[in-house]
């Protein structure tokens, strides 16, 4: 195959976790009352920005076992 | 009615991101789109845990992520037999045993099998029945969205079906069945790292799993069970009265474990197609068994949501969680998981949290258009309809069909607004047909002597035999009707609840289509020599050689492996 679907998933993955860690540390602390107090989006954003990680360093191996 | 949820810039941003990679990986795949091939089958190349991750996800539309939290609520861990009774030895089975004649066959779709195998008029039949049914099933999709989204955000509902239904076009017409599997893929993981954050923080709420386990024993004694009714998944199935699902533990295993699941994952050619894409046989073997992985861990992420939610609603955990109810006052279980979304998620992971639940319901939609062109260009166009055409005229016919099979469903989803009756009676219909399948294809790949009069008429009698079941029986309290008993008044039997019915409509269809296809196989002369019928059925095709491989890139230490991890977790929670 031409395109490997991990270099898309890494990427997609990345850029929404990013995104969450950003808004995370500039949003108001006061949003974070609905998820139990836990600022969720720096927190799993950070998951998020790892797993993509992982993902583009899986695709950009070439011939490396799924 | 509830207040709908407002969303914030950067909720929006992550929406337009997602959309913008479904429609950049259709862009992408264009190019490698040239042949028939390429556009129903890609190109057979596709490595077996992108086929596994797509077998899986194609399945999780919106029936799954909504449904089972709404039945995780309605009837508590019970709820996990549909995967660790139904779904998963029902995946290990296709997997191991029916793979090598699906690949092996080089058919292009479950329907062609059945030519290859049985005859014509016994592939016409499926084909026509499984179309139609695709493009009901995309609509139903697209309607309950559009619903959902309209409830949830107040978006416009002619906005949500056109929006979904253009994007799910656009990614097909570019790049057919491979951008369909590749974006499952990105819809799985989607789906998956949505959701975890959501049980997170409802079971965080709920005190943890012991703080979940007092609640729901709250719910249970509330409604009338033995505490645990709620955590138990086997402890309460003696006898219909002592669970809330209403069914004894016999018919569930026969009706749930054996007929419908086996039904749906060993013939659907929706799930069937993505295993077929595989590379090679030993990938397309391993699809179904790497897809039950992750489906044994589902019932975590999809039921209990819907257990958290109930629990809930019953005993207020620290942030006031409740299950809104019905205008009729019964709570509204379909609303357990974005209700929850809404309560929980701050903006930004609420946009994710959306995404999540948009993707799923594109996944569904999706994975019905790639079977319905696909079985619609090989098995009705290209049969019936112009025999002899080039493979581009073909590309071309699957090109259009996605665009009118698209189109078909958008006019499903407005009729469901207008008779939601029609829509009930046509799945009422579907179920009909579709119980007795599996008995057609066990005895097809097993039994040489089985006959094409045989599978066509036992299939018909089959199909008959739900209707007339499900005609002269009632499940209590229900009125004559859509529900049963159009055929006999009073009913010749009451089931205790719908889903025994169900269970039992599916165990006579089958039993009667495995009967009567022996009988007229007996009856009539096989008309296949063994030559044609090699790499179709058991007896006559060479085994497949796997000893070379690690145990777990065979599908027989696979599937051992997966059944084991099955049997342990229905132990675990019994």
């Amino acid at each position: 195959m031409g395109l490997d679907i991990r270099t898309p998933i890494g990427f997609l993955f990345a850029i929404l976790g990013a995104l969450l860690v950003a808004y995370g540390l500039l949003s108001d602390p006061q949003v974070y009352q609905r998820s139990l107090g836990i600022n969720v989006n720096a927190g799993w954003g950070t998951v998020l920005l790892g797993f993509g990680g992982v993902m583009l360093w899986l695709g950009r191996r070439p011939g490396a076992p799924p | 009615m509830m207040d709908s949820i407002r969303l914030m810039p950067i909720d929006y941003v992550i929406l337009t991101v997602y959309f913008a990679f479904v429609l950049g990986i259709g862009w992408v795949l264009k190019r490698q789109t040239k042949t028939s091939e390429d556009f129903f089958l890609s190109g057979r190349s596709i490595p077996a845990w992108v086929a596994g991750l797509a077998f899986l996800s194609a399945n999780l539309g919106a029936q799954e992520v909504i449904g089972m939290a709404a039945s995780g609520a309605k009837y508590g861990i019970a709820t996990s037999h549909f995967y660790w009774v139904g779904a998963i030895p029902a995946m290990v089975f296709v997997g191991v045993f029916m793979m090598p004649f699906y690949y092996g066959s080089r058919a292009r779709s479950v329907p062609e099998y059945l030519k290859l195998r049985y005859d014509e008029k016994t592939r016409g039949f499926n084909a026509i029945s499984f179309a139609v049914m695709t493009v009901f099933s995309s609509g139903i999709s697209m309607y309950a969205l559009a619903k959902l989204f309209n409830i949830l955000l107040g978006w416009d509902f002619n906005f949500s079906i056109w929006i979904s239904g253009l994007i799910v076009l656009l990614y097909i017409y570019l790049g057919g069945l491979t951008s369909a599997i590749y974006n499952e893929v990105l819809q799985f993981f989607l789906i998956v790292l949505g959701f975890i954050p959501l049980v997170y923080l409802g079971l965080r709420d709920a005190g943890g799993w012991s703080g979940l386990t007092e609640r729901l024993n709250v719910v249970a004694t509330a409604k009338g069970y033995a505490s645990g009714a709620w955590t138990d998944s086997w402890a309460h199935m003696g006898s219909p009265t002592t669970n809330p699902m209403g069914v004894e533990w016999f018919g569930m295993v026969m009706g749930l474990g054996f007929v419908l699941s086996f039904g749906y994952w060993c013939t659907d050619f929706l799930v069937v197609q993505r295993a077929m894409a595989a590379h090679s046989m030993a990938a397309a073997r391993r699809t179904p068994l790497i897809a039950a992985v992750p489906k044994m861990l589902f019932p975590f992420l999809v039921i209990l949501p819907g257990m958290i939610a109930i629990a809930l609603t019953y005993h207020a955990g620290g942030s006031g969680f409740a299950l809104p109810k019905k205008p009729d006052g019964t709570f509204d279980f379909d609303m357990a998981v974005p209700m929850m979304l809404g309560h929980y998620f701050p903006p930004g992971l609420l946009g994710l949290g959306l995404t999540a639940l948009m993707a799923s319901f594109m996944s569904g939609m999706a994975g019905n258009v790639t079977a319905f062109n696909t079985v619609w260009t090989y098995d009705i166009y290209q049969s019936y309809i112009k025999k002899d055409a080039s493979d581009a005229h073909y590309l071309w016919m699957g090109r259009m069909s996605t665009v009118f099979g698209i189109a078909l469903s958008v006019g499903t989803a407005y009729l469901a607004t207008r008779f939601n009756n029609i829509m009930d009676f046509l799945q009422l219909v579907f179920a009909f047909v579709n119980a007795p399948l599996f008995a057609t294809f066990l005895l097809g790949m097993f039994w040489k002597r089985a006959t094409g009069h045989g599978a066509f008429f036992g299939l018909l009698l089959g199909t008959l035999a739900a209707a007339f079941h499900h005609g002269l029986t009632l499940p209590s309290g229900a009125v004559a009707g859509i529900k049963g008993g159009w055929l006999a008044a009073p009913p010749v039997h009451l089931y205790p609840s719908e889903m025994a019915q169900n269970f039992w409509t599916a165990i006579y269809a089958w039993t009667v289509c495995f009967l009567a296809t022996i009988a007229i196989s007996l009856l009539t002369r096989q008309k296949k020599s063994d030559a044609e019928l090699k790499g179709l059925v058991y007896a006559l095709t060479p085994r497949e050689r796997e000893e070379h491989l690690p145990w777990w890139k065979t599908a027989a230490g696979l599937g051992t492996f997966v059944l084991a991890v099955a049997v342990l977790l229905n132990v675990i929670f019994w």
